[in-house]
């Protein structure tokens, strides 16, 4: 077996913290009080990585995904040599190169030429391979005409080109990779893209921490999920960020149906004593204020979104059946209303709406408390997070209560299909063409 | 340790890059530039001159005339000593950014500081010696080959203490304020503006014990008075100080090494 180009085995770091020294004492009165000694025992230390094994042959391409603070970007800094573990090791076989930070390290003052020779420099390259490489890199960049122009007059594109440019002309053999595509535009990170490819080609190891799941199932050959420090799932990209698809919905759907579904008569925050800010509660994530009007004379007290046994849910797999279940009071008999329901995506763009009277329905009376469901047979939507709009009013569409996008759902799919409506569809092939793996 | 040290001499290059650039950098944007190195220390002298002609007048030993020079002698290695300290211990902290996010021996940054010091010490020297050449000519100008040797010497102690200092300061930013007013005491206890043989002999002990005493003397002996240079001993007692001061800034700072990212 040849030696692999990343090797981590029980891969630990802890970060500790010193919050007392943080916060007020200094050397000096340490000294003074004598509590040197105690000031300097950490008082909280973090566990950013809590034993992570995993080995990345020669020329592969590993994504590392997972949650904000799951270790990702600690593993890379390890990688790069930046801090040493807390325990275990990491084996980095060949030159690295690290896009943690786009051109970290220009000095503001001087040109971009002498600013590529230093960060070059101290990417370890000589000066004669950067003068060999130097046009290579200004014209990557597409800096020709302002590479003499002190750094500081740069717009941050040019800034973060020049950066890259320098970075991946290094001519790593691993090149680790830090969420850098998440900024620049289009066309940049194009061409980030595919300098990537050609990384690949040329049989480089490339280790790319992002959040774009996408990018890692696009470029990558094998993706770490990392949790908490830990390592989830390591392998085919595909398997590994469905595993992890599923696990944020089912976070999310936990967080979502523990949150009571209910609405704006509890939700006037009267017994939150004035001077505590309202705590983050979760499910306010999931309820967007978006607004509430009308008369009330009809009011909603409950919507609820449940899958088709009854069960609430906030992540609904396309294609499944959805259940929209109103709670409605009237404490006087009404003759004139009709019951509204709009779905939008997260632009807000509206994909459905409808009424009772739109469909023809007249209206009888409406007393006491009533339950209204509202049976969707087939939630036909692309995956994505979409925002409902629940009404009760007049047939002439005075308000009796309006709930504006007040909530949330998610709609999940293995497909990474584009647009809102995913109409039931197949493929229907003849003659000469063949294709398979199609469900 | 020795390893890290041996892996230094391969960013050779890169410390002559920052150097270059932080002469650079210093005076962009102003109309004089490159010409304020040499303004610097004259402009300096010139108050000096001022000072101790006319304002106070015949406050030291007739034979140091012109006093401001004398002076001069000492306080240009003594800015380059002061200022290279300040700096370098605020250089890992100002250079924070690229400790966490580059990885390339962070040495770099206090000894660049210390060595674009160097270079302001070497434009002040010129000044220095024009007026010497017109107001006190040296005797012996075979003197003037111990000069490359003090300067040495003096190189190898501000190293060592400005990796020690600059490490420290990473973890304890109060270490700056405190060597702020320590220097501000060292000062005083160097003859620079006074003459060493104008100090109590009971205090002489305690002057002797400072380092840059002797460094400052070396110079004041080889640049301002005729007569042979007798300090040689003395600079290589200090010599033999500047090393150890460099090994253990040496230890300390590459002890401290993996902290740094965490702690700038």
């Amino acid at each position: 077996m040849s030696t692999p180009a990343i090797e981590a085995t029980d891969l630990r770091k802890i970060y500790r913290r010193y919050s007392r020294r943080r916060q007020f004492s200094t050397l000096k009165s340490a000294l003074l009080s004598g509590s040197l000694m105690r000031d300097l025992t950490p008082d909280d230390s973090f566990e950013a990585l809590r034993g992570v094994s995993f080995r990345v042959e020669k020329g592969r391409t590993l994504g590392v995904i997972g949650r904000n603070g799951s270790g990702k970007s600690t593993l890379l800094k390890l990688a790069a040599g930046i801090g040493k573990p807390s325990a275990g090791r990491i084996d980095v076989n060949g030159r690295v190169s690290a896009l943690i930070e786009l051109g970290a390290g220009f000095h503001p003052e001087i040109s971009g030429r002498e600013n590529v020779f230093i960060n070059g420099l101290m990417l370890g390259l000589s000066r004669k391979e950067i003068s060999r490489r130097f046009d290579e890199i200004v014209a990557f960049a597409e800096l020709e005409p302002f590479i003499d122009a002190p750094v500081k007059t740069y717009s941050s594109g040019m800034y973060m080109r020049l950066g890259f440019s320098v970075a991946t002309h290094v001519d790593p053999d691993i090149l680790l990779v830090d969420e850098v595509l998440a900024v620049g535009d289009e066309s940049f990170t194009h061409k980030c893209l595919s300098k990537f490819a050609d990384f690949r080609r040329r049989g480089k190891t490339t280790l790319l921490v992002t959040h774009s799941l996408d990018l890692v199932e696009r470029y990558c050959d094998e993706a770490l999920w990392l949790d908490e420090g830990r390592v989830r799932a390591h392998g085919d990209p595909r398997r590994v960020i469905d595993e992890y698809r599923m696990d944020v919905a089912r976070a999310e759907d936990a967080l979502h149906t523990q949150a009571p579904m209910v609405t704006a008569s509890e939700a006037a925050p009267t017994e939150e004593p004035a001077e505590t800010p309202a705590p983050e509660a979760p499910q306010d994530l999931f309820k967007v204020p978006e607004g509430r009007w009308g008369s009330r004379e009809v009011e909603i007290t409950s919507v609820q979104l449940c899958r088709a046994d009854g069960t609430p849910a906030h992540v609904f797999p396309s294609g499944q059946p959805m259940v929209i279940r109103l709670t409605l009071a009237s404490p006087h008999e009404v003759t004139d209303f009709a019951i509204g329901i709009g779905l939008f995506d997260d632009n807000g763009t509206c994909c459905y709406g409808t009424n009772t009277h739109i469909e023809g329905g007249v209206p009888g009376t409406l007393s006491g408390t009533a339950q209204v469901d509202f049976v969707i047979e087939r939630l036909d939507l692309v995956a994505g997070g979409y925002k409902l709009d629940v009404a009760v009013h007049r047939t002439d569409g005075v308000p009796y209560d309006y709930h504006r996008q007040l909530y949330t759902f998610r709609v999940s799919s293995p497909l990474a299909d584009v647009g809102i409506y995913r109409p039931a569809h197949r493929w229907q092939l003849s003659g000469g063409v063949r294709i398979t793996g199609l469900s | 340790m020795f390893a890290n040290l041996r892996h230094l001499l391969r960013y050779q290059a890169l410390i002559r890059s920052l150097v270059a650039r932080d002469l650079r950098a210093r005076y962009r944007g102003s109309v004089l530039g490159f010409f304020w190195s040499f303004v610097n220390p004259l402009l300096l002298l010139l108050i000096y001159s001022f000072v101790f002609t006319v304002v106070l007048p015949g406050t030291h030993p007739p034979e140091l005339e012109p006093f401001a020079l004398f002076m001069f002698c000492g306080i240009l290695p003594w800015s380059w000593f002061s200022a290279s300290l300040l700096e370098a211990s605020n250089s890992l902290v100002a250079g924070g950014n690229l400790i966490r996010k580059v990885l390339f021996p962070a040495e770099v940054l206090p000894i660049t500081t210390v060595l674009a010091n160097l270079a302001h010490f070497g434009f002040g020297l010129t000044i220095l010696g024009l007026f010497l050449l017109i107001y006190r000519p040296p005797a012996d100008p075979l003197k003037l080959l111990w000069l490359p040797a003090i300067i040495l010497v003096q190189l190898l102690l501000t190293v060592g203490l400005a990796l020690l200092l600059s490490s420290l300061t990473a973890i304890f930013r109060d270490v700056r304020d405190l060597i702020q007013n320590l220097l501000t005491l060292w000062f005083f206890a160097t003859p620079i503006i006074y003459p060493i043989s104008v100090a109590p002999a009971r205090i002489q002990p305690f002057l002797n014990l400072n380092p840059f005493t002797h460094l400052a003397v070396a110079y004041q002996e080889v640049l301002f008075h005729a007569g042979p240079f007798y300090q040689w001993d003395r600079l290589l007692l200090v010599a033999a100080e500047g090393l150890v001061a460099f090994l253990v800034g040496y230890f300390v700072f590459d002890r401290l090494r993996d902290a740094l990212p965490e702690e700038v």
